[in-house]
């Protein structure tokens, strides 16, 4: 296993240290990673096995140049084309790739940029994932904010101009149950016009519960379509349960959700395979629920709290770039968003040609908005935050920003019906 | 041109034949719409408005402009008709243009719904403009169920394909007596101009002139075609030989 990612803690007991070691070096101590635990409902769906036929067949080194030139000359990219374009025989075409991606764009969101801001509730998490700020063995400061706290947050977040919310958790069902997640739902509609969510996946109906709470999008990140892959990086907790966190989507959309969002964390495992995979979990799901708003990110791994060494190994910027320009030509009205993980001057420039939603005013920490936004030094306690962002431009800062590069920033687009 | 040659919309009088669509807004498009393509209705998105104090579109809309607030976002009749009425609420007049798409990738809209939508708004007293797929029976529908008008697409929204489905809009201005206007798809001038010297009432564009690189002078080209095309309508084309010469000995000429 990567070394990259281990690490232990003096403040763990014996037993939790023994536990760990044990979870990490012996295969045999962890739980099946793709048997459904009690309680996870199990769809019928053949979306799973569609996209994992077309990723496990994948071989991106038989893809030349003139694959990569007949797909830039396609109209309609197909799936075969979209395989050229993610292998490394498309990188010479980053450029044309990028014009192509731009044009794309423009046709189905002309120059608009939408903002919108995460807010973490609760940083409590129940799973131990090796590369997370937030696993149960990393000692961090734990919190999790009450309903006026919450609202505190919100009003903050909404005073700054912010239109949109996405509500973060750590996955720990025993804090931040479903029910704590939809009264925060409802306090969000009454500061925002938009509510999504990002939170350990949960079963149909209690999704449909926190769509009538106010929420209507769904992300969740699979970090890798690569099972193996993930049965090692996974390692304990309701997350290692691979296929459940695959049917989230679904189930969400199934319970009435307006829409979701999908991504592999870049640099955990082959990403090629992963970027295919995100974006034909997207494709199938489109086809089989078409009224349904599908989005795509991209976030590559980042350093956390405890350790500095995590980093997306082969994915650099241009890697990045050409991920999201194949996905843009590819499924041309899906919505691109690039986090604060990536740098200003890649925002910026990303922006002009794939990415159609960014975040701005970010803090991945539990309740320290007003500090961050105004400088005040907040009574109560703080939550340590999930990883370390990169660009950290404020609300203001990135709407000036956008409009100086001649697009044009919206804060919502979206009514709840 | 006829200084009587108007555009009626549900007992509405408008002399320009261009309409501003939703899709890609910013406050330049409102502005060289109004002022370069001379129009008289911009659409709005209900839920392109539903924002607070940053850039209200209805902060931007000049005045003496007809507002046209659209359903877009609505996936079924119900919620087409809560957001009219939230259009309503909203101060945004009588009108309003119902588009509901069960489809996010060609947005292309459901006549079914929109049939079902349109009588129920119609009732209430909004002038309907339903935005449909060009099919005859659909549209006689809807002029039952109490349009103002037709507006069926040219090809999918944002393509700028212009007149994918001409033979079929056609058919629509030839059978249906409300005013035929060509929604979606229209790309450039050109296409404008044809569809209005086939007889359609007015063009809806938008994706056009937002990408164009000059887009005070795209919106008066726009202008310019649209009235070129009614004029050439109005006029009565001549013989347009769509193949081959016609004799010039005629065919009846034994009959005596």
């Amino acid at each position: 296993m990567e070394n990259q990612f281990l690490i232990d803690s003096e403040y763990l007991s014996a037993e939790a240290l023994e536990k760990k070691h044990r979870l990490e070096t012996d295969p045999s101590s962890r739980k099946s990673h793709m048997e459904y635990m009690p309680g996870m409902e199990q769809i019928t769906s053949d979306v799973m096995e569609k996209v994992m036929s077309q990723m496990n067949s994948y071989d991106y080194e038989k893809y030349t140049a003139k694959d990569v030139k007949a797909a830039l000359e396609h109209e309609t990219c197909s799936i075969e084309d979209f395989k050229a374009l993610l292998s490394p025989a498309a990188a010479p075409f980053l450029e044309q790739m990028a014009q192509k991606a731009k044009i794309e764009t423009s046709k189905h969101f002309g120059n608009t940029v939408y903002l919108f801001t995460p807010l973490y509730i609760a940083n409590y998490c129940e799973n131990y994932c090796v590369y997370c700020g937030f696993n149960c063995y990393n000692h961090i400061n734990r919190m999790q904010l009450n309903m006026e706290q919450i609202a505190h947050e919100m009003k903050v977040i909404a005073d700054s101009g912010m239109e949109e919310i996405l509500i973060l958790t750590g996955e720990s069902r025993a804090k931040s149950d479903v029910k704590y997640i939809g009264e925060a739902c409802k306090l969000a509609r009454k500061y925002f016009r938009m509510v999504g969510l990002e939170i350990y996946p949960v079963n149909t109906n209690e999704y449909r519960y926190l769509h009538e709470c106010g929420a209507d999008y769904v992300t969740v990140f699979q970090e890798t379509y690569d099972s193996d892959k993930y049965e090692t990086l996974h390692l304990m907790g309701h997350k290692r349960v691979w296929p459940y966190r695959f049917e989230a989507q679904e189930r969400a959309l199934m319970a009435g959700m307006r829409g979701a969002g999908f991504s592999a964390l870049l640099g955990l495992s082959d990403f090629r395979k992963d970027a295919l995979a995100s974006a034909l979990h997207v494709y199938y799901l489109q086809r089989k629920y078409p009224q349904a708003e599908l989005s795509l990110s991209c976030p590559r791994l980042r350093p956390i709290i405890n350790n500095d060494k995590i980093n997306p190994l082969d994915v650099g910027e241009k890697q990045l770039c050409q991920v999201l320009c194949a996905y843009r030509i590819f499924l041309p009205f899906v919505g691109i968003t690039v986090s604060s993980r990536e740098s200003e001057i890649f925002r910026n420039g990303i922006v002009k040609i794939a990415a159609t939603k960014v975040s701005a005013g970010v803090s991945t920490g539990i309740g320290d908005h007003e500090s961050k936004y105004t400088g005040k030094e907040e009574d109560g306690e703080q939550g340590d935050e999930q990883f370390e962002i990169n660009d950290g431009r404020s609300f203001q800062k990135m709407y000036e920003d956008i409009s100086e590069e001649g697009l044009q920033p919206v804060l919502n687009d979206y009514l709840y019906v | 041109m006829k200084t009587k040659d108007k555009l009626v919309i549900g007992g509405h009088e408008f002399d320009s034949r261009f309409i501003l669509g939703s899709g890609k807004y910013s406050m330049k498009l409102i502005e060289a719409a109004v002022r370069d393509a001379g129009a008289q209705i911009i659409t709005l998105a209900v839920r392109r408005a539903n924002t607070k104090d940053h850039e209200n579109i209805l902060d931007y809309i000049p005045e003496g402009v007809t507002l046209l607030p659209n359903t877009s976002g609505a996936r079924n009749a119900q919620e087409a008709v809560r957001i009219a009425r939230l259009a309503r609420e909203l101060g945004c007049g009588n009108f309003v243009k119902v588009e509901i798409m069960r489809d996010s990738k060609y947005l292309l809209p459901d006549n079914q719904e929109t049939i079902k939508a349109t009588e129920i708004l119609a009732k209430e007293g909004f002038v309907v403009m339903p935005y449909m797929y060009p099919d005859l029976n659909a549209a006689r529908d809807l002029v039952n169920a109490g349009a103002a008008c037709v507006m069926p697409l040219a090809s999918p929204i944002g393509s700028n394909k212009g007149l994918a489905t001409k033979e079929f809009i056609q058919i629509l201005i030839d059978e249906i007596d409300l005013p035929i206007i060509v929604d979606a798809g229209i790309g450039k001038p050109s296409q404008a101009c044809e569809a209005m010297e086939m007889g359609a009432a007015a063009i809806m564009a938008n994706t056009a002139l937002a990408t164009a690189g000059d887009l005070p002078m795209m919106a008066a080209a726009f202008r310019q075609a649209i009235e070129a095309g009614r004029k050439a309508y109005l006029s009565g084309l001549g013989r347009v030989l769509t193949r081959g010469a016609s004799a010039s000995d005629p065919l009846t000429g034994f009959l005596h």
